[in-house]
């Protein structure tokens, strides 16, 4: 396979992680965002698998796998089974009217170009075209955690962030060291699992995982 | 000037889409039907219809005024021109820089224009809601069309219709702006024909409907012309995103041979999208009039996406 | 001097202009002779009108073809600097604005202000009618600032005193203080703007800085004509109502007569386009691309507010003012992306846009007069602009409804009209962003242009509501119900316009032919050649493969099928159609009040869009037997405000009074007081003026 034509599978689907991270934006219901979710893990794995086969780099591949097995098959499956468990609302509300929210991501992808433009400037790699999308994808899940009240919803965006840093890694400098990035790995599945144990206290205590009810903590204070 | 054949080719476009549109849309109701485990009426249906309409007396309100027996004609009219200006069976036709994509755009948005007036031409309640449903979707919809025309015309730097076909047959494989400008030109082209989710087509509800109210009051002749257009439209819209999104087959030189092959790739495209819809139309649900912005939102979105991408990812 | 004999025999295109203004000027005199005979001075002031505006428009005409550029210095003038006088192509142009909305309006007004004459008195509408066009010509062919600024406060106070026409009515003097207001603001900043360039030119010490000649020699350090744009782009930006500074425009404009309010919307606020491009690609020059960035982004936010905030409307003549803002909001893209590129120094782009602009603002000039025109003749019928209160107007002014719909076909971009010409115009050259040297431009232009997508789409809807609620559907009140057509010169005037929007969007080529001259004077280069390479019948801006169009062919291909069409259905087997009650669904008491409003067809944009609006709703139904499924009655009110006033001119009115109050303090009420203030001022005068 030629490079040019690897390099434009790269493109593309860097193009669909960014997509997808548009997706997890505007998705209203809990189960296709866990599926928005583990989509874009799919194509940053193989995104990241491309990468290591067009320039050769071997701990990629390895990467990609590591990227598969959590962050579209363990994590999603976490996440799933608490759901479930504790049969929480399917719908999540967002803050800020959808499209708006959009819009804001179209300038939040606007500004990343803006900034890494420089940068792209000096780069040789294969990667070096998506370094803007995969700042604008951490930008984004950022944007998520902003704008959606539901927890669930926030641990998605947090791991969205964490994919599109990932993925600035990958497209920076072919990937961080190994050791970083297993211990990374072992950071977000600890983190899941934290999560999970947060679901449940913040469930017992306000019998609903609408964030937006943490503002009644605030009210004991001042008493 | 001498050669008579592109101004044939010309005048055959606009006989074709004539002719086949009520079999495009024939097709597409049978396959829903079948989908639905009904056995459906045949392709030729809408042919009947169209017969019975214009052999029926056409009945007027008292107080229609001449918008509403002028509209039929003009929707008739803009629409059958439009098809001697897309490409349809050959590149570079005659009558093809008359209007680029952009003023093809608009040539419609005229004929929706005026049945908008008509819907509210005799004063009823229905027409007036279907008028104002009608332009506010499509004041929502046009935009997204034009951003996913402008992703386009970026990439082949040119808005007439020949140049685009002649630039993306060069091969524009694989760009993911040109994957997003599609997905969103597909929203856009559901949202402007009145297909599921924004409108329904074959809806009885009054109060649901956006299109179908404004014309209400039509009958005989009118109504076929009106009907006719809408399903020249649709095939119209089918044949502009096969020109922009996959032109492979079309004649770039007109000459017997070449043309007989692109009537016979055309009209392959054309059953594979007649196909398509009604399964794509079946997994979708009519929306709320009022979650429509997101849904023209998204279309939006993927526009934008595309022309971002085209700039950060392809340069 | 100008009056010479030899030139009448071989006039020159100035001569005819200063003839034009001289004509108008003239004409006032015609008002206190004819003060008891309104009649005679209707028919005799504005026959003038008509025939100095046909003069200036072909002198304009004449001055863009020929390229001329003629200079006159007037023997009046203060000292050091008598008055200079200058027909360039760009003033030219302008010119050709004002002398073909001052042609039509005044054969309109020959009726129009006749109905007026039967209420009250119109000389003092005469006097400022004549004044104000003379004002506006003086401001295009005035060369020098101070000229310039008389001619401007000219037009100003004029159409102050015909917004303040019909003044026992309090919003009329409401509305003509703001506007009074506010033009004074912008007309002190546009002083400032050329006391920054006269600084530049000669020193504060003379005045002969303030002629436009010595500004264009003038060297000005960049930060100064950065300040100097700043301050005249606000100036003008007041006249033309760019939001945020939009809010006097929908105030004044309707409440002025029809025929004046077809001159404030269609000419005066081009005035300040004119002055624009004036300042940045005449005297100033040297054009950072940022500047046009800023004129571009104002464009679009002004055009997409203004027509959102139309759509809002219910008032004919208020609707139609807001869409001013936004089509100077579309006017603006386009000589932003021209300035943008010329900055850029790529000369052929930069023609494109300053084009697209120009052919802008003539259009919007035409058909803004004509549905100005339109309204003023519903007016004129129905003594209402009130939308609620029309409906099915066309059945008794068939006239007016089709040449009105000429209009918002125009107005909405819909081809084959001149509209859609000059956005599409626009689009184009919103599609050569990547000509741009700047990535963030590069990406950011092209989502300007779906800005601009949404205004024309909105726009159309937006017209569809003006023209179905006020001419189609069924009476909604007695207002609407025995009217009748307006007389024949109203018609004329109205028709004149109608023609002239149909032929600018069939023969764009020719146009364009005609107005390259001004982008050539100003960017070096043109668009003609390659935009009617093909010929009259193809528009070509940058290349045929690049785009094309043909708005002959539009309009005579929809024609002939339509005809084709007819003629086949309308053969051996014809049957007329039968006229019978509208079916309504099987629904057989239908009455006028079922039909959508003005406000209920707004109702999802404003659903939409509602972040946008100071939205203020309340409904209270009253119920049978207290049960919420049966009211009784229901009581609606909505007002949809413009939320600038809150953000912007609500904290300056209070800061203004704030202060005010504090002078107070030094109202003593004693005369003696009084004398002190005065002793002291003089003392201390008297020790520092030394």
């Amino acid at each position: 396979m030629s490079p040019v034509f690897l390099a434009q599978v790269v493109d593309l689907l860097s193009a669909l992680v960014l997509l997808l991270g548009f997706g997890l934006l505007a998705q209203r219901r809990i189960y296709a965002l866990l599926h928005l979710f583990a989509w874009q893990g799919l194509f940053l794995a193989a995104n990241t698998a491309i990468v290591a086969y067009g320039a050769g780099v071997r701990h990629l591949y390895f990467s990609a796998l590591l990227t598969l097995v959590m962050k579209v098959a363990l994590i999603p499956y976490i996440l799933h089974v608490l759901i479930q468990r504790m049969k929480i609302e399917r719908d999540v509300e967002t803050m800020v009217n959808v499209p708006l929210t959009l819009l804001i991501g179209i300038a939040l992808v606007v500004l990343s170009y803006n900034v890494m433009s420089p940068i792209q400037e000096f780069s040789t790699l294969m990667t070096r075209s998506t370094l803007a999308i995969a700042l604008a994808t951490v930008m984004l899940g950022l944007l998520m955690m902003i704008t959606r009240r539901h927890a669930v919803a926030q641990v998605i965006g947090f791991l969205a962030m964490e994919n599109g840093l990932f993925f600035a890694a990958t497209s920076a400098t072919y990937g961080m060291p190994m050791v970083v990035e297993l211990g990374v790995a072992l950071d977000i599945l600890i983190a899941a699992l934290i999560f999970g144990v947060f679901f449940f206290q913040i469930r017992t205590t306000f019998e609903s995982l609408d964030l937006s009810k943490m503002a009644r903590l605030k009210e004991d204070v001042g008493e | 000037m001498n050669d008579p054949l592109p101004y044939i080719l010309t005048i055959a476009q606009a006989a074709l889409l004539l002719l086949l549109a009520p079999f495009m849309v024939g097709w597409v109701r049978l396959v829903k039907a079948r989908l639905q485990n009904r056995r459906g009426a045949g392709p030729l249906q809408p042919y009947r219809d169209i017969r019975k309409l214009f052999a029926k007396e056409a009945v007027v309100a008292e107080n229609a005024s001449w918008i509403f027996r002028f509209t039929p004609y003009l929707v008739f009219g803009v629409t059958v021109l439009a098809g001697a200006i897309v490409p349809i069976l050959a590149v570079d036709l005659p009558l093809a820089p008359v209007a680029d994509v952009i003023a093809l755009v608009a040539i419609f948005a005229l004929a929706r224009f005026f049945v908008a007036l008509a819907g509210l031409d005799i004063g009823t309640a229905f027409g007036g809601m279907g008028s104002s449903r009608e332009m506010t979707i499509a004041s929502l919809a046009e935009p997204a069309m034009l951003m996913a025309i402008f992703a386009a015309s970026l990439i082949t730097q040119s808005t007439s219709l020949s140049t685009m076909v002649a630039e993306i047959h060069k091969g524009v494989l694989l760009k993911p702006s040109f994957a997003f400008a599609l997905l969103a030109f597909v929203l856009i082209a559901l949202a402007e024909n009145g297909r599921i989710p924004v409108d329904n087509p074959a809806t009885h509800l009054e109060l649901t409907m956006i299109h179908e109210a404004m014309i209400l009051e039509y009958s005989g002749r009118h109504l076929a012309m009106i009907e006719w257009a809408g399903m020249m439209k649709l095939m119209l819209f089918s044949l502009l995103g096969i020109a922009l999104f996959a032109p492979w087959g079309i004649a770039g030189t007109p000459g017997a041979g070449s043309v007989a092959l692109a009537f016979g790739v055309m009209a392959a495209k054309l059953l594979l999208v007649a196909t398509g819809l009604p399964v794509l139309e079946m997994g979708l649900a009519k929306l709320r009039l009022f979650r429509v912005s997101e849904f023209l939102g998204v279309a939006f979105l993927l526009a934008t996406l595309a022309i971002l991408s085209h700039f950060i990812l392809e340069r | 001097m100008i009056f010479a004999p030899e030139l009448l025999a071989s006039p020159t295109p100035i001569f005819l202009a200063t003839l034009a203004v001289s004509l108008w000027l003239a004409g006032t005199l015609l008002v206190p002779v004819l003060a008891r005979r309104p009649v005679w001075l209707i028919r005799s002031a504005f026959s003038l009108a008509t025939l100095g505006s046909a003069l200036a428009a072909v002198g304009g005409a004449w001055a863009v073809a020929a390229a001329g550029n003629e200079a006159i210095v007037l023997p009046i003038g203060i000292p050091e600097l008598p008055f200079h006088l200058r027909l360039d192509p760009l003033a030219g142009f302008f010119l050709v604005v004002i002398g073909a909305m001052g042609f039509f309006t005044s054969i309109y007004s020959l009726g129009y202000v006749r109905g007026i004459a039967e209420r009250r008195p119109v000389g003092g509408l005469v006097l400022f009618f004549l004044l104000f066009l003379a004002g506006m010509g003086l401001v295009v062919l005035a060369d020098d600032a101070f000229l310039f600024l008389v001619a401007w406060e000219g037009m100003t106070v004029s159409s102050y005193f015909l917004v303040v026409f019909e003044h026992e009515q309090t919003a009329n003097q409401k509305a003509g203080f703001l506007y009074l207001l506010m033009a004074h603001v912008g007309a002190i900043t546009i002083l400032l703007a050329f006391g920054v360039m006269a600084a530049f030119a000669t020193g504060l010490t003379s005045f002969e800085g303030y002629a436009f000649d010595a500004m264009r020699r003038a060297d000005i350090a960049p930060g100064w004509a950065t300040a100097a744009f700043l301050l005249a782009l606000f100036g003008f930006g007041l006249k033309a109502g760019i939001v945020p500074l939009h809010v006097w425009l929908p105030e004044a404009h309707p409440v002025a007569p029809s025929n004046v309010s077809a001159l404030m919307s269609g000419v005066m606020i081009k005035m300040a386009i004119y002055g624009i491009i004036r300042v940045t690609f005449d005297l100033l020059a040297a054009i950072p691309w940022w500047w046009g960035a800023l004129v571009l982004a104002l464009g679009l936010v002004s055009a997409l507010m203004g027509v959102l905030y139309a759509l809002m409307q219910h008032d004919l003549k208020r609707l139609l003012a807001y869409h001013s803002v936004e089509n100077i909001g579309i006017i603006l893209i386009g000589i932003g992306l021209g300035m943008t590129f010329h900055a850029f120094d790529l000369p052929e782009l930069a023609a494109l846009g300053l084009i697209a602009g120009l052919y802008h603002t003539l259009n919007h000039a035409l058909f803004k007069g004509l549905l100005f025109l339109g309204a003023g003749a519903v007016q004129h019928a129905t003594h209402t602009r009130e939308m609620e209160a029309l409906g099915g107007l066309i059945h008794r002014m068939p006239w007016t409804a089709a040449l009105f719909l000429v209009g918002c076909i125009s107005i909405s971009a819909l081809p084959p009209f001149n509209g859609f010409v000059s956005e599409w115009l626009t689009y184009q050259a919103f599609l050569l962003s990547p000509s741009l040297p700047s990535t963030l431009l590069n990406i950011l232009v092209p989502i300007g242009a779906a800005g601009l997508a949404l205004t024309s789409a909105l726009a159309a809807a937006c017209f569809v509501k003006a023209f179905g609620i006020t001419f189609l559907g069924q009476p909604r009140s007695r207002h609407a119900q025995n009217v009748s057509e307006v007389g024949i010169t109203m018609r004329i005037g109205m028709a004149g316009l109608a023609l002239a929007c149909l032929l600018l969007g069939i023969l764009p080529a020719t146009l364009i032919d005609w107005l390259d001259v001004i982008p050539r004077q100003f960017v070096g280069a043109g668009i003609a050649e390659s935009a009617s390479s093909h010929g009259w019948l193809w528009l070509t801006p940058i290349a045929p493969e690049r785009a094309s169009y043909s708005g002959t062919i539009v309009f005579l291909g929809i024609g002939a099928i339509i005809g084709l069409t007819w003629f086949a259905l309308h053969g051996r087997r014809h049957r007329a159609p039968r006229r019978g009650p509208a079916w309504d669904c099987g629904f057989e008491k239908m009455t006028p009040r079922m039909q959508y409003t003005a406000t209920s067809f707004s109702m999802p944009i404003r659903v939409f869009f509602g972040a946008l609006f100071k939205i203020r709703e309340r409904s209270s139904p009253m119920h049978v037997h207290r049960h919420a499924a049966f009211p009784e009655r229901v009581s609606y009110s909505l007002h949809v405000d413009d939320r600038f006033w809150g953000w912007i001119y609500k904290p300056v009115s209070d800061a203004a009074f704030w202060i005010a109050r504090l002078t107070t303090r030094i109202q003593g009420g004693r005369i003696q007081v009084y004398l002190i203030y005065s002793f002291l001022t003089i003392l201390v005068l008297l020790i520092f003026g030394r």
